[in-house]
């Protein structure tokens, strides 16, 4: 129970941390600075929330881990979070429909978490749940957008959410940690999170003009460790630091 | 298509009961993009509770080459202001 409940947390706290990592990455490099300006908002936002559930494994081990050990001293295997935040962010299209995906299942997933039986959790969950609102409503404003802008854009909207098709469904299944959680209420039940996370997906989806055929295979593993051959190369930079000088503070 | 996205005003009201005030500008392609841009350019900080944007050629400014007639001759206008009556004592709370 207590090792599920640890995994459960990590596995949530890596899913905002990694994609933090990703958008971070565009730091500098938006197209333009309003939007640069937007995605690191976003980026720190969701960077924050890993922070808070990553002092709280730290609490819940009390074996004198810290919150940055969880993410800049683990290994690859050792990291929960789904395959789809971690892929490359390629262009504006790949990363607005990830974070548009994304932003789908976190918002309800954070809206379940808010009635979960651990009241830190569910804390955490309120908190960061107005800040998954906003991320909807900018990547849903981007995907409707693009998809009903130009020939250009439409077609790469197109080709990003036909390449990351394979991943989304991964966010749905319940991993062995979410299964114990949710017996002991601690996980909302994840068939009510999809439900509510679809119907906002194919409204979007819909209004941008796009079309969307659910892959018949999908890809996963990331709940449970094994990652796609992006990820080491993620982890590499953002360790960077802690590897080359052990212990190194602000 | 221009690929310039036109330029917008922003004016943030910092609490509620005060007026919105200028804080700068940005570029967005529409109204829309131009407010959620404001939000995150300019109330990062908690600075406001609402905000406005209008496109900057929108607005009609005065010529700074016009300020001459325009304001100096307020300026020797003193009776404009309060300041310059006698309050007679009688008068409290003024």
């Amino acid at each position: 129970m207590q090792h599920s409940r640890l995994k459960f947390i990590l596995q949530w706290a890596d899913n905002s941390m990694i994609l933090g990592q990703r958008l971070s990455e565009w730091c500098g490099h938006g197209p333009v600075l309003e939007h640069d300006i937007a995605l690191t908002n976003i980026a720190l936002d969701l960077i924050g929330e890993a922070r808070y559930l990553y002092q709280y494994a730290a609490v819940l081990e009390a074996n004198g881990k810290s919150e940055d050990d969880y993410p800049f001293l683990r290994k690859e295997q050792e990291f929960f979070n789904v395959l789809l935040v971690e892929q490359p962010n390629e262009d504006w299209a790949v990363t607005m429909v990830r974070q548009f995906m994304f932003d789908c299942h976190h918002l309800h997933f954070l809206n379940g978490m808010s009635g979960s039986d651990d009241p830190h959790l569910s804390e955490i969950a309120l908190k960061t749940a107005k800040e998954a609102r906003y991320h909807l409503k900018y990547s849903s404003d981007w995907v409707i957008r693009l998809g009903d802008g130009t020939a250009e854009s439409k077609t790469r909207m197109q080709d990003a959410l036909d390449k990351l098709a394979k991943f989304q469904n991964e966010l749905f299944i319940p991993g062995e940690a979410e299964v114990e959680m949710i017996k002991v209420g601690i996980c909302p039940d994840m068939g009510s999170i999809r439900e509510k996370a679809f119907a906002t997906f194919d409204e979007v989806i819909k209004e941008a003009g796009l079309t969307f055929a659910k892959p018949a295979v999908g890809r996963s593993g990331g709940k449970n460790g094994i990652h796609s051959e992006h990820m080491g190369y993620l982890l590499a930079t953002m360790q960077y630091m802690q590897r080359t000088y052990p212990g190194l503070d602000w | 298509m221009n690929k310039d996205w036109p330029l917008y005003e922003v004016f943030i009201r910092s609490k509620n009961g005060l007026s919105h005030k200028h804080v700068g500008s940005l570029h967005a392609s529409d109204a829309a993009m131009a407010l959620e841009n404001a939000r995150d350019v300019y109330t990062r900080r908690s600075e406001g509770v609402s905000i406005w944007v209008v496109k900057a050629v929108d607005i009609l400014a005065s010529d700074p080459g016009d300020s001459e007639f325009l304001f100096e001759p307020a300026t020797d206008k003193i009776y404009r202001h309060p300041t310059f009556y006698d309050v007679p004592d009688e008068v409290k709370h003024m």
